[in-house]
């Protein structure tokens, strides 16, 4: 029988691995590599936990925030226990709108959204709230995107419990094509 | 330090950066190092060695948990005392502050410091995935997951806060104020690309040498806006060793042992989101009164890194680092946050960052980059290339920064590298500077000549 297929180029390797399972590497170094796939698939039964409220919020086109009981610092993005004092914190409605605080366009990604560039990722942040929330950014390409911008959440009609449930948009003015 | 053992680094050893190594698993690459290291120390025997400290960011990467159990088998320093680290991005740097530890404390005399990464077992956009797993997973990766992604972001805000409310701070129209900065911006960070790549062609170990042109770094294409492949590292295969003394032993071992004067670690939020909008902690040399409008650290800034130097300056007794330093080798992984990074280590007040590049300060004055840079040579920073230009094989990255810095501080370059043009010359002190995880844990070690 004949055994894998050897090449001088790494990338070579790397096709033939996907495709055929093994190949051998003609190093420069002068040795031969034997590279074979070794394939990695886990299904995690993951817990949210104590910020479950948040995401079943969000199916309910919800925005849940913490406040802190005790010294009333405001979260945008949910924690059960305030970092600056430990106290426990309680949920409250987020405002649907906020506006850009920082942004970026993405034209590459990790692989499990390399499909989905171009996208845009934004902090938002809110009037009376001290933290942040990252989401991405749609209908607005990097040109017309700016820190200040206002913007609203929309989401996902059939929630999947991401925190992509929610994304952000630009707020229209009525008769106006541009985002304000 | 009172209290405390002094700790110096007697030799290192790098094994070459490179995309992938298919002719080493990690535990022959750290073991090629660890000979390097051992052949500059001839007296030291491997029974000399008690303890180790190993370093790999990821047990997804390596596909082996208790990787660090088996490279301490492959160097057969069982049965002795090891431990793996961890630290994100800063995993190097913090292991050598480990084997710093084990030594200051009276511990040990000697201890071994080794680090390495496999990051060419997925494919670059896989590895990606893997790097942003160091974000939180409810909240962050699923949004689009992506490392270049959350640095962008960041910078974005540093160019907001510096540059529009700055130097373009009297253009009205808030939307060409914005743009006008990030395209000052980009200029800016594209003379760190072309510094670190020109750099790189004078070290052997680099990954990605190359003479690399103000429009080649300004042309090259976008990852995340304003970040584009120049200015991001990439990843590689490597590993580093770096073997720690007792001031009672050194001596036998080398005539040339650099003292490791300062300690600092920081650390903050894991999300970005949660960052404080608070006040800068100061350094004795700075006045509240310049940053009144500021909020701090918000997503421009890395407070761990801030308090990392704090705590290492105090510890080396550095009152003013930029007369106090000779070099620097920092966290590059971003052109953005080497800049960033001088501000928060004080080479430079927050905001000054980009006028620090562009009067030429960072580069060497030995090297020709083919730019105008009038301050040139004034605080070298990067003289091996850095990551961008080197590469990052997260656990090796701070050791090779170390053994960079040792070889600085030994004036043993040219030695080691086969060219001294990169030496800088009459280097008496160094600051070695590891970053991770969106600026959630950075250490800073100082490294001096004895």
């Amino acid at each position: 029988m004949a055994g894998p297929r050897k090449f001088a180029k790494f990338r070579d390797v790397m096709h033939e691995v996907d495709r055929k399972g093994a190949a051998i590497y003609r190093n420069p170094v002068g040795t031969e590599d034997l590279v074979v796939l070794s394939p990695y698939n886990v299904k995690y039964i993951h817990s949210y936990a104590e910020d479950s409220q948040f995401f079943l919020g969000l199916a309910n086109g919800k925005l849940l925030g913490s406040e802190c009981t005790s010294c009333h610092y405001r979260y945008a993005t949910p924690r059960s226990h305030c970092m600056n004092c430990g106290h426990e914190t309680r949920w409250f409605e987020l405002p649907l709108e906020g506006r850009v605080h920082s942004w970026t366009t993405c034209y590459f990604g990790s692989e499990e959204f390399l499909k989905e560039t171009p996208f845009n990722l934004a902090m938002v942040e809110f009037d009376g709230v001290d933290t942040l929330l990252l989401s991405r950014l749609t209908g607005v390409k990097e040109p017309d995107i700016y820190i200040g911008m206002k913007v609203k959440a929309e989401f996902r009609k059939k929630p999947r419990y991401l925190i992509s449930d929610v994304h952000f948009a630009p707020v229209r003015q009525k008769g106006k094509g541009r985002p304000d | 330090m009172p209290g405390q053992r002094k700790v110096y680094a007697i030799s290192g050893g790098v094994t070459k950066f490179a995309k992938a190594h298919p002719d080493m698993d990690f535990r022959l690459m750290v073991k090629r190092a660890y000979d390097y290291a051992m052949k500059d120390v001839p007296n030291l025997k491997p029974s000399d060695i008690q303890s180790s400290r190993i370093s790999y960011f990821s047990d997804h990467f390596a596909r082996q948990l208790k990787a660090a159990s088996m490279v301490q088998d492959f160097l057969g320093l069982n049965p002795i005392d090891s431990r793996r680290i961890e630290w994100g991005g800063a995993t190097g740097g913090q292991a050598i502050q480990a084997g710093w530890e084990a030594i200051a404390s009276g511990r040990n005399d000697v201890c071994l410091v080794a680090g390495f990464e496999t990051m060419s077992h997925v494919q670059t956009w896989k590895g990606n995935e893997f790097i942003a797993l160091a974000s939180d997973t409810n909240f962050d990766y699923p949004v689009g997951g992506f490392y270049t992604g959350y640095y962008a972001l960041m910078v974005q805000r540093h160019i907001y806060e510096y540059l529009r409310r700055g130097k373009f701070a009297g253009v009205k129209d808030e939307r060409k104020a914005q743009k006008a900065a990030a395209e000052e911006a980009k200029r800016i960070m594209a003379m760190v690309s072309v510094k670190n790549h020109v750099n790189a062609l004078y070290n052997p170990y680099s990954q990605y040498p190359q003479k690399l042109s103000m429009k080649g770094a300004m042309g090259g294409e976008m990852v995340s806006f304003p970040l584009n492949r120049p200015s991001i590292c990439t990843m590689s295969d490597g590993a580093a060793v770096m073997i720690l003394a007792s001031e009672d032993v050194a001596s036998r071992y080398t005539d040339h042992p650099v003292l490791i004067s300062g300690v600092g670690c920081g650390t903050d939020t894991m999300r970005l989101a949660d960052r404080p909008h608070g006040k800068v902690p100061l350094f004795p040399w700075e006045s509240a009164d310049y940053y009144a409008n500021l909020d701090y650290p918000g997503v421009h800034s890395f407070r761990a890194g801030r308090t990392a130097a704090l705590e290492a300056y105090k510890n080396a007794g550095i009152t003013n680092p930029g007369e106090e330093l000779d070099f620097v080798e920092l966290h590059d992984a971003y052109a953005s946050s080497e800049i960033q990074t001088y501000e928060d280590i004080g080479l430079c007040r927050y905001g000054e960052g980009y006028d620090f590049v562009d009067k030429g300060y960072p580069f060497l004055e030995n090297v020709e980059y083919g730019l105008e840079l009038p301050g040139r040579g004034k605080m070298p920073v990067n003289p091996s290339g850095g990551l961008i230009a080197c590469g990052h094989p997260v656990g090796a990255t701070g050791i090779m920064q170390g053994v960079f810095a040792l070889w600085q501080l030994q004036g043993a370059i040219g030695k080691h590298f086969g060219d001294d043009r990169l030496q800088i010359r009459d280097a008496k002190r160094g600051l070695i500077h590891s970053h991770a995880g969106t600026g959630s844990s950075v250490t800073v070690t100082i490294m001096e000549r004895s």
